[in-house]
């Protein structure tokens, strides 16, 4: 792989993982407001993906070879700002803006304005079909690249996803590799329409679907190693706590989109620093 | 297979289906040829849009997604990420309002090189309601960024086609069924982006007319000219970028304009002039012919015509009783 000739060992992904943390905190702390939960919960699978599972080059060159990222739940984008500070696409200072008007760094993404951003994914299940698209297009040109999606459950609701599914099983997408984070929350609060038995479901449509621990950076690696094998399109459900490591966003209610008080930034920071 | 009886009377050919290559599949081919990195999607819908030619010829270049239009409209934006140049077809109906969603944020928002092509425009289908596009253009002209064509006859079609496929950037092709009666000459003709054509002079008052309405927009002419009515025919087959300026020198130099199309009278044709009018001031009487308000109906083309109103007689009817309130 380009950016890691040796592969990095866990603490160094899980350092990553929490760097990406920091950078959340400090980002929705800076707004006062945003995603800081899915942020903090999807810091464990970006720590991965971009610090040991994605082959790409800091230049982003399109090459054969390189695997593209798409992130379908445009909502996470304070995630993605994170991640891409954290691994070197991105100036830490550029994440102050996050949220701000006429920043780039936006709240949710838009392919075409920001950098490194493959996919406008505010409206929530065209991620899947579009990575099949690519990953469709990239094997007829002879790519060895891969086209991973990140989707958040609450887009197992729409329709269009499985559409997309159907679609990546029958042309037999081996080269998608889809990232389910489960974290079963949605804008209404914890999930008001089920979407389990997830894996069971992308199953049922031709895909291999396997359940992991979201949050367990050791974990993570064993699977996304073992599905690398596998000759068919791939779902990686990703279980998560929404806000994991900061037990104050944990326990907030209503924290698909969090509104912390201004005095309680602090104490969010401190939470971070001590798990 | 497809040039039996069942094909041409049945179900197939009200749908669309073509005895043989129509023109955009006849463009379509032509582009593909000499473009290797075009490529063809469509969502079941290959017998029904003209399709079956490029399938057979460029089979690792055609993608069938079944009946899913939103994932169409997604793979075909995916496709563009991979470096093809996607042409896109289903119905108008299922584009336009199953996944006008995707076609805004996968295609329009970030000028995907995508031609997304409608095919049953306006009352062009049996079929009734389900598959009659009367309101594709409304939603596409909409659309910041979208190019959007309305062909007037096959040979405008298979023009159009080309020119849509080798345009950069996103485009709405309205497709129709090939077996039109021809209006224009293919030896003069050549479809040009953004330019309104003038059929026909007139000094008195002017029809601006489009898609299947153009035809019938030059026999109202020469009805009217019976009565003594020196009437222009302003044809427009590209919605946007509209070309204002045709409509202004028009506008400038007779009493009054019927437009005529084969759309809703709401967001299409009759919009377009309007809009091109009144934002420049000009004092003259605008009157459309086209869907009122309404959709269409079950029934071959020429009951749906006469049921609501798209024919000769109601672009006459219309411009006599225009004529009378210039006139008063």
């Amino acid at each position: 792989m380009d950016t890691h000739d040796e592969a990095p060992s866990i603490s160094e992904l899980s350092a990553h993982a929490w760097n990406i943390r920091r950078h959340v905190v400090a980002m929705a702390a800076g707004k006062g407001e945003g995603y800081v939960g899915q942020g903090l919960q999807a810091a464990d699978i970006l720590a991965v993906l971009f610090g040991a599972v994605l082959n790409w080059s800091l230049d982003r060159s399109d090459d054969s070879a390189s695997d593209r990222f798409i992130l379908s739940t445009g909502h996470y984008s304070i995630a993605l700002w994170a991640a891409h500070a954290e691994f070197g696409l991105l100036d830490l200072d550029e994440l102050r803006t996050y949220g701000a008007d006429g920043s780039d760094i936006a709240m949710s993404t838009e392919r075409g304005r920001q950098p490194h951003v493959e996919l406008t994914g505010g409206s929530l299940g065209h991620g899947l079909g579009v990575a099949a698209g690519l990953a469709y297009g990239r094997r007829l040109r002879g790519d060895r690249g891969r086209v991973f999606n990140y989707m958040s459950d609450g887009e197992l609701q729409e329709g269009s996803t499985w559409e997309s599914a159907m679609f990546a099983a029958d042309a037999s997408l081996s080269n998608v590799i889809n990232i389910v984070d489960v974290n079963r929350t949605q804008a209404d609060g914890p999930l008001v329409l089920e979407v389990e038995p997830v894996a069971e479901k992308f199953r049922a449509f031709g895909w291999w679907a396997e359940d992991v621990n979201g949050n367990d950076v050791g974990q993570l690696v064993e699977k996304f190693a073992e599905c690398a094998e596998v000759d068919r399109p791939k779902a990686l459900v990703c279980q998560t706590q929404i806000g994991f490591g900061v037990p104050l966003i944990v326990d907030r209610e209503r924290s698909h989109f969090v509104r912390v008080d201004p005095n309680e930034w602090a104490a969010v920071s401190a939470q971070l620093e001590e798990e | 297979m497809i040039g039996d009886t069942a094909v041409r009377q049945g179900a197939g050919a009200q749908m669309g289906q073509q005895e043989r290559t129509g023109p955009f599949g006849r463009a379509l081919l032509r582009v593909a040829e000499r473009r290797s990195e075009v490529i063809g999607v469509t969502a079941d819908l290959a017998k029904y849009t003209d399709m079956l030619a490029f399938r057979q010829r460029y089979p690792d270049r055609f993608v069938d997604v079944g009946m899913a239009e939103q994932n169409l409209v997604s793979v075909a934006s995916g496709l563009e990420m991979a470096g093809y140049v996607p042409v896109a077809t289903t119905f108008a109906v299922f584009l336009t309002r199953r996944a006008f969603d995707f076609a805004a944020m996968q295609i329009a928002l970030h000028d995907a090189n995508v031609t997304l092509v409608g095919g049953l425009a306006g009352i062009c289908s049996t079929f009734g309601p389900t598959h009659q596009g009367i309101d594709d253009l409304a939603h596409m002209r909409a659309l910041p960024g979208m190019t959007v064509i309305d062909p007037c006859d096959p040979i405008e079609m298979e023009q159009a086609t080309e020119f849509a496929i080798d345009h950069e950037g996103p485009v709405y092709l309205r497709q129709l069924l090939g077996k039109e009666p021809a209006v224009l000459d293919p030896s003069t003709h050549r479809f040009e982006l953004g330019k309104a054509t003038l059929l026909r002079d007139g000094s008195d008052a002017a029809i601006v007319a489009s898609s299947i309405m153009v035809k019938h927009a030059i026999d109202a002419a020469e009805a009217l000219a019976e009565d003594g009515l020196s009437v222009a025919v302003l044809k427009v087959s590209t919605l946007k970028p509209f070309d204002a300026e045709a409509v202004h020198a028009l506008a400038a130099r007779v009493g009054w304009i019927v437009t005529a199309e084969n759309h809703s009278v709401i967001g299409g044709l009759f919009s377009a002039v309007s809009e091109a009018i009144v934002s420049v001031g000009m004092p003259i009487h605008v009157r459309p012919v086209g869907l009122n308000d309404e959709f269409g109906s079950f029934g071959t083309l020429d009951h749906n015509k006469r049921v609501h109103g798209l024919t000769t007689d109601r672009i006459v009817d219309t411009a006599r009783d225009l004529a009378r309130v210039s006139a008063s």
